[in-house]
C-alpha cells in the first residue's frame, strides 16, 4: 500500500494564471499539477500524490475562512496521510496561504504538513512551530533543490521514524527547546566557550536570547472612586487546603475564588508558592495580595469596589507560554465582568 | 594558598557496629551518627540508612548533599564558622571520602527539595546516583519555628558529614589533587601573556530555604565578595536548602565546584585564573543594582579579561545574571553565562525571565520543566508522597504502583547551573 499525499499550490504553480488569477476560488483536481508532478517522482514508489488543491493567493488571504472550509472539506474526504504545500519561496501571500492551511490541517485534522519557504517569507513564522518547513531559495529557480528535500522529509515522516535534529533531517527548527545529554559537562563547555572567545574562534551560544513582547499600558482610570478593582496575584495565595491543587512551581493552572465576604485574605488563605520564604506571607497573606487595604479604600470611597473574585496562580518556574495563556484567560473574564483596573502582585 | 585533596576512593558502603574505612569499604555505625546529631536539643529523632549505586532505591525529599571529609593537616577541620570554630580555610591536607555522600532528608516547611533515584532512568538525571549515599533522616522536636527548623536540619547534615569523614583520617589516598594559586600579582608575573579570568558564582539569597552561606554568614548579608577558590573547595560555602532541587548548588557541589575545577585545569596553560566572586541574588531592585554594579566593579578592578558567571535558581535571578553580563560586556570583558531555562513542558516557551543582547555566549544546562518518568522503586528512603507538593511535582504525579512523573525541577542537581551535570538544550 502506498501512502497518500495531497498537494497544495497557488494559482501560478497550479497553472491557472498569474497575478490576474490570484482571486480564483480553491478547486481540487484528482491529478498532479505543477510541482506535484516532480514531487511525486521523488517518492520512490512508497507514496503517491492523489490530487492537487489549487487556490488563488488573494482569495485565500482575503477569504481565509471560506477557503479553509473548502480545503479542509476536501482533505477530510480524501484522508491523505500527509499534506504538502508549496514550496512558496519568498512569495509572501503564497507563504501565508501555505501557513494558514498548515495550521488548520494540523490543528483540526491532525495530519502532518510539509512545506518549503525562504527564510524571510512571513508564512514561515506563522507555521514553523507546527509544520515541517524546508528552507528554500528566494525564487522558483530553487525548485529543483527544494523538492528532493521536501520529498525526503515527507518519506521520513510517513515511515513513522522519529525525526532527528533539524539540520539532520532538513527542516527548519520548530522552536521546541529539548533537553539532551551531551559529552562535556556544563562547566567544561563554559570554559571552552570562553577560550574560543579569547582566541577569536567561532562559538555557538546554547541559548539565543529571547525576544520579548511589549504590552502597551491601558489608559489611566479617570475616576477611581467609581472603578471596580480586581485583585490578581502570581504569589501562589490560595484558600487553605489548596482546593484546586495549583502547583507550587511551574503552574499549569490558575484559580478563581470568591472574596465577596472577606475583609482580608488573612485566616482563610496561605501560599503554596515554592519560590520564596513563605513564613511572612503566611503570617499575613494580605502582604502578598492586599485585600485588606483594598477593603479600606472601598470603605473610604477611594475606589468604587473590589471585584468579587480573586485570581491567583504560582509565578515561579511557570513557563511564559502558560503565563500568557493565564493572562489572556483571566483578562477576558475581568473584561467581560466590566472590571476597570487590576492590582497585580508578584513575589 | 595550597590545598591538597587526598582522595580515597570509596568502593562500597555498608552498615556495621563501628565506623571504619578499610580497603575502600566504608562502614557506617548508625548509632555514632545518631549520638552526634542528638546532642542538638532541637533534634528529636534521627534515622540512618544507605543507598548504593544501582540499587532500586529512591531518596525523597532530599534536602542537601555533603561530601564527608577530614582535614589531617592545616587549619579548619569541618565547616568553619558553622559546625566548627572559625578558621581560615583553603590550605592544608584533606582526606576526602571520594565517592561517598551524606544525603539529608526530612520535611521542613512548604514545598521543598528533590528526588535521587539510584538506578535506571532516574539515575541518568542526577549526579548523586553514582555516589555511595549515607541517607540521614532528621526529625526535629515539635514547635520549632520554620527558620530554626531549617537551621537544625542544615547543621545536622554538615555534622553527620564531619563524623563520617573522621573514618578517613588514617586512610591512604588513591590520588592526590593539589590546588595552589598565589596572589594575583604573583600569578600574573608567572603568566603575563595569559588572559585573566574571574569566576562569578551567584548564590540565592532570598529567605527561608533560599540562602547560601559563606563561613556561616547568610549571603543576604554581604556585598559581592572575593574568595580564593580553595576556600570554597575546602568547605567555606554551604547550601541553605533551596526549593528547586534541579539547580540548587548542594554543599557537595560547592566542595567540588565544577567551574572552579575546570578553570583550575586551564590555569597557567590557557588562562590566568584570578579568583571567585560570590554574588548574592537579592529580591529587591535596589539590591540587584547594588550587587550587579559591585560585581562588575570587582571584576574590572581585578583586571579580568574574561568572566564566567553561574546562576543559582531561576526567575528573578535571571535578571541579575543578565545585568551582570551587560555590565561586564560593556566594559569589554568577555563573558560566558551558565544557566538553565524554563521552556515549559513542550520546550516551546520563552526560556528566560529577562533578556539582553549582550548575552552572546550562554551555556544552557537544560529545561527545568522537562518531564521525566521514573519507574517504581523497590525501596523508598523518606516519603515518596512528598513529590505531590515539591517544586516540579503535582497532585497525582505519583501513581499507585510508585511510578513518578515529574519535571526535572524535582531531580537533585539535574540542571546544575555551575555546570556540574551533562545536560544541554537543543532547538528542534
Amino acid at each position: 500500500m502506498k501512502y497518500k499525499v495531497l498537494y497544495y499550490v497557488n494559482q501560478f504553480f497550479g497553472q491557472v494564471g498569474g497575478e490576474e488569477k490570484a482571486g480564483v476560488k480553491p478547486e481540487f483536481v484528482r491529478k498532479m499539477v505543477g510541482p506535484a508532478m516532480g514531487f511525486n517522482g521523488l517518492l520512490e514508489d512508497k507514496a503517491e500524490v492523489v490530487g492537487t488543491l489549487i487556490c488563488g493567493d488573494n482569495y485565500f488571504n482575503e477569504n481565509k475562512q471560506e477557503a479553509l472550509d473548502y480545503i479542509l472539506g476536501v482533505i477530510k474526504e480524501e484522508a491523505p496521510d500527509i499534506v504538502v504545500a508549496g514550496p512558496a519561496f519568498n512569495a509572501g501571500r503564497y507563504g501565508m496561504a501555505c501557513a494558514g492551511l498548515a495550521n488548520a490541517v494540523i490543528d483540526e485534522l491532525g495530519i502532518p504538513v510539509v512545506s518549503g519557504m525562504y527564510m524571510e517569507n512571513p508564512g514561515l513564522e506563522e507555521c514553523r512551530a507546527k509544520a515541517y518547513v524546508v528552507e528554500t531559495g528566494d525564487s522558483a529557480g530553487g525548485m529543483r533543490e527544494a523538492l528532493p528535500k521536501m520529498a525526503a522529509l515527507t518519506l521520513k515522516l510517513l515511515s513513522g521514524q522519529e525525526l532527528g535534529k533539524p539540520e539532520e533531517d532538513g527542516y527548519l527548527a520548530q522552536g521546541r527547546r529539548l533537553t539532551i545529554f551531551v559529552e562535556k559537562r556544563g562547566s567544561q563547555r563554559a570554559v571552552d566557550m570562553l577560550l574560543a572567545r579569547f582566541r577569536g574562534e567561532e562559538f555557538k551560544t546554547e541559548l539565543p536570547m529571547p525576544v520579548f513582547d511589549k504590552v502597551a499600558p491601558a489608559p489611566a482610570i479617570k475616576d477611581l472612586s467609581k472603578a471596580t478593582i480586581a485583585l490578581v496575584t502570581s504569589g501562589g495565595m490560595v484558600p487553605l487546603g489548596n482546593p484546586d491543587r495549583i502547583q507550587s512551581a511551574s503552574a499549569q493552572k490558575w484559580g478563581r475564588y470568591d472574596i465577596d465576604k472577606n475583609v482580608a485574605l488573612m485566616g482563610d488563605y496561605c501560599t503554596i508558592h515554592g519560590g520564596f520564604d513563605p513564613v511572612y506571607a503566611n503570617e499575613i497573606p494580605d502582604r502578598v495580595a492586599p485585600l485588606d487595604i483594598l477593603r479600606d479604600y472601598e470603605k473610604e470611597g477611594k475606589i468604587g469596589g473590589v471585584y468579587k473574585y480573586f485570581y491567583t496562580t504560582t509565578g515561579t518556574g511557570t513557563s511564559v507560554a502558560n503565563a500568557v495563556k493565564f493572562g489572556q484567560e483571566i483578562g477576558k473574564e475581568l473584561k467581560d465582568a466590566g472590571v476597570d483596573g487590576v492590582i497585580l502582585t508578584s513575589t | 594558598m595550597k590545598l591538597e585533596l587526598r582522595k580515597i576512593s570509596i568502593k562500597d558502603l555498608k552498615l556495621g557496629s563501628e565506623m571504619k574505612l578499610q580497603d575502600g569499604v566504608l562502614t557506617i555505625d548508625p548509632q555514632a551518627v545518631i549520638d552526634e546529631l542528638m546532642e542538638d536539643v532541637n533534634v528529636k529523632n534521627v534515622k540512618v540508612d544507605i543507598a548504593r549505586p544501582g540499587e532500586k532505591t529512591r531518596i525523597i525529599p532530599v534536602k542537601d548533599v555533603i561530601e564527608p571529609r577530614v582535614k589531617i593537616e592545616g587549619p579548619g577541620n569541618g565547616f568553619a564558622g558553622v559546625t566548627a570554630d572559625m578558621e581560615q580555610l583553603g590550605s592544608g591536607k584533606v582526606n576526602v571520602l571520594d565517592g561517598a555522600a551524606v544525603v539529608t532528608i526530612g520535611d521542613i516547611v512548604g514545598f521543598q527539595e528533590g528526588v535521587i533515584d539510584m538506578w535506571g532512568e532516574g539515575a541518568r538525571w542526577t549526579p548523586f546516583s553514582t555516589t555511595y549515599n549515607i541517607v540521614v533522616d532528621i526529625e526535629p522536636v515539635e514547635g520549632l519555628d520554620p527558620h530554626t527548623h531549617e537551621r537544625t536540619v542544615r547543621l545536622a547534615g554538615l555534622r553527620a558529614a564531619q563524623v563520617i569523614g573522621e573514618a578517613g583520617r588514617d586512610g591512604e589516598p588513591d590520588k592526590i589533587e593539589v590546588y595552589e594559586l598565589g596572589n594575583i600579582f604573583e600569578e600574573t608575573a608567572k603568566y603575563p601573556d595569559l588572559p585573566k579570568v574571574v569566576y562569578v558564582e551567584m548564590l540565592i539569597s532570598q529567605g527561608l530555604l533560599h540562602d547560601g552561606y559563606v563561613y556561616g554568614v547568610n549571603s543576604q548579608q554581604f556585598l559581592p565578595t572575593l574568595i580564593h577558590p580553595n576556600e570554597e573547595l575546602d568547605g567555606a560555602v554551604i547550601s541553605g536548602n533551596c526549593v528547586a532541587a534541579c539547580d540548587k548548588i548542594t554543599t557537595y557541589q560547592h566542595q567540588n565546584n565544577s567551574t572552579i575545577l575546570d578553570l583550575y585545569a586551564q590555569h597557567g596553560k590557557t588562562i590566568n585564573f584570578l579568583g571567585v566572586v560570590l554574588t548574592p541574588e537579592l529580591t529587591t531592585l535596589a539590591g540587584k543594582f547594588r550587587t550587579c554594579d559591585y560585581t562588575a566593579k570587582l571584576c574590572k578592578g581585578l583586571g579580568a579579561e574574561g568572566v564566567i558567571v553561574s546562576e543559582e535558581g531561576y526567575g528573578n535571578p535571571d535578571s541579575d545574571l543578565l545585568m551582570i553580563c551587560k555590565r561586564l560586556e560593556d566594559s569589554g570583558i568577555k563573558t560566558v553565562l551558565i544557566t538553565d531555562e524554563c521552556s515549559g513542558w513542550g520546550g516551546d516557551s520563552q526560556p528566560l525571565a529577562d533578556t539582553t543582547p549582550e548575552a552572546v555566549a550562554v551555556v544552557s544546562t537544560g529545561n527545568v520543566s522537562h518531564v521525566v518518568n521514573l519507574p517504581p522503586a523497590d525501596k523508598v528512603l523518606g516519603n515518596d508522597r512528598a513529590i505531590a507538593t515539591l517544586a516540579g511535582g503535582w497532585e497525582g504525579c505519583l501513581e499507585e504502583d510508585g511510578t513518578i512523573k515529574c519535571e526535572l525541577n524535582a531531580v537533585i542537581g539535574s540542571t546544575s547551573e555551575i555546570g556540574y551535570h551533562y545536560l544541554s538544550v537543543e532547538e528542534y
